[in-house]
């Protein structure tokens, strides 16, 4: 079971980030509970300075910017490997 | 853990820098033909006289455009293949430890160049902050960030030429300064909501990516995919407008209200300017036919200024983190650095 945080007050590009996660674990039938982190205090302890971030299984692996579909498919199975 | 400490590439391809070059190619072809190419359909394809209101419109009309949707591409990539050396936490990085003045000065030329979304405004404010880097040096960046910002002063070398872009760089960059002096010395730090000095830096692991030029050409093509898939619209818009203005208006039709003898212009120009914040790239062609046509440069940059860098989304945002007495003196110090370097270029220009 995968942890994935989106980490981000609610912008667009946020949202967009939380779709893309969504659509690979349903594409890939992965076991991922998607979690949306929206208050300062919380997404500051991942000491952060852009958003929106991303953190898989605790692990910041995009900040400032919208990660391709590809990109996050990567991330994702590799952490199912290492889990 | 490791495989996730970098993304992999997502494709390593090595014909990619001969794309680029093809690229730069074609954009030097198309930006030359264009001037011909946009008189020959008016006048000649057309039919519209040379002199004809219609027909002036419409070649300026098709000229800009394309002109600058192509010099926003161009410039856009090459400043986003900059702007991957350059990350928030490397700027923070650099600014730690440095004084009031020196970090001021630093904090704006870092503005110029970091990756700013004001959507990361917070987060950003809080990192600096909490990394014990002075509250007049973050203002500095946080309004140097979105003022200096890349569509704004493409479009003013575009319509304006480099003087007018140069200008706006300097001006900004000295309200910048400035600003973050000004509100330094106030010492307003206790109009910073509570939590923000609650934070503690959570588990310490930052994102220490390397990035390939490959990587980097990717990023620097979304963001022009991303910029120029947002203002286009307004591009157009506004450029249509300004077309119209340039041949319909008469010459001179505007010395009264929005020139150098209008003392009132420039901070009406900045109160205007405030609430304008999406539509930038759609103001900016309109102001250049208002300057053709009598308005002052000195009001017309002030309007730009207020336009873009006192932004009601940003501040809004902020507010998040800034007491509201903050936040007032935020926005004014701003408003008259801004009004000021109005009437400053009225006098010497």
């Amino acid at each position: 079971m995968l942890t994935v945080k989106v980490l981000g007050s609610g912008c667009a590009n946020c949202k967009r980030v939380e779709q893309i996660v969504r659509k690979v674990v349903e594409d890939h039938g992965l076991q991922a509970e998607v979690i949306k982190v929206t208050e300062y205090p919380e997404i500051m302890k991942y000491n952060i300075m852009s958003t929106p971030g991303l953190v898989i299984n605790e692990k910041i692996v995009s900040t400032g910017r919208i990660p391709t579909p590809a990109e996050v498919t990567t991330w994702l199975t590799s952490a199912v490997e290492v889990a | 853990m490791t495989t996730l400490s970098r993304p992999s590439p997502i494709r390593s391809n090595k014909q990619l820098p001969f794309y680029v070059f093809l690229a730069i190619v074609i954009w030097l072809i198309a930006y030359n033909i264009i001037q011909p190419l946009a008189d020959w359909i008016s006048y000649t394809a057309l039919g519209f006289a040379k002199d004809s209101r219609f027909g002036e419109s419409l070649a300026f009309f098709l000229y800009d455009v394309p002109k600058i949707l192509l010099l926003l591409s161009g410039m856009v990539f090459a400043i986003s293949i900059i702007r991957t050396f350059f990350s928030p936490e490397r700027t923070r990085a650099m600014l730690g430890g440095k004084r009031a003045g020196v970090g001021n000065v630093f904090a704006a030329l870092l503005g110029i160049v970091t990756p700013f979304c004001s959507c990361s405004a917070v987060p950003l404010f809080i990192g600096f902050v909490e990394s014990g880097i002075p509250l007049g040096v973050t203002f500095s960046f946080l309004i140097a960030a979105p003022t200096i910002n890349e569509v704004a002063v493409i479009m003013l070398f575009g319509l304006f030429g480099w003087k007018v872009a140069a200008l706006y760089i300097l001006s900004g960059l000295g309200i910048a300064i400035l600003a973050g002096i000004v509100i330094g010395r106030l010492k307003m730090e206790r109009y910073v909501e509570d939590f923000v000095w609650q934070i503690k830096g959570g588990t310490g692991q930052t994102l220490d990516e390397k990035l390939t030029w490959n990587d980097r050409i990717e990023r620097a093509w979304d963001s022009v995919k991303e910029i120029v898939g947002k203002v286009w619209i307004y591009v157009i818009v506004g450029i249509a407008v300004g077309a119209g203005i340039h041949g319909y208006v008469p010459e001179d039709a505007l010395v009264a209200i929005m020139g150098k003898q209008a003392w009132w212009s420039v901070p009406a120009a900045v109160l205007l300017g405030i609430p304008l914040y999406s539509n930038a790239a759609g103001v900016i062609p309109i102001v250049s036919a208002l300057m053709e046509k009598g308005a002052s440069l000195g009001t017309v940059l002030a309007f730009m200024m207020a336009v873009v860098g006192l932004s009601l989304p940003e501040t809004i945002i902020l507010r998040r983190v800034l007491k509201p007495q903050l936040i007032a003196v935020f926005i004014g110090v701003i408003a008259v650095a801004i009004i000021f370097t109005g009437y400053l270029f009225n006098i010497i220009l």
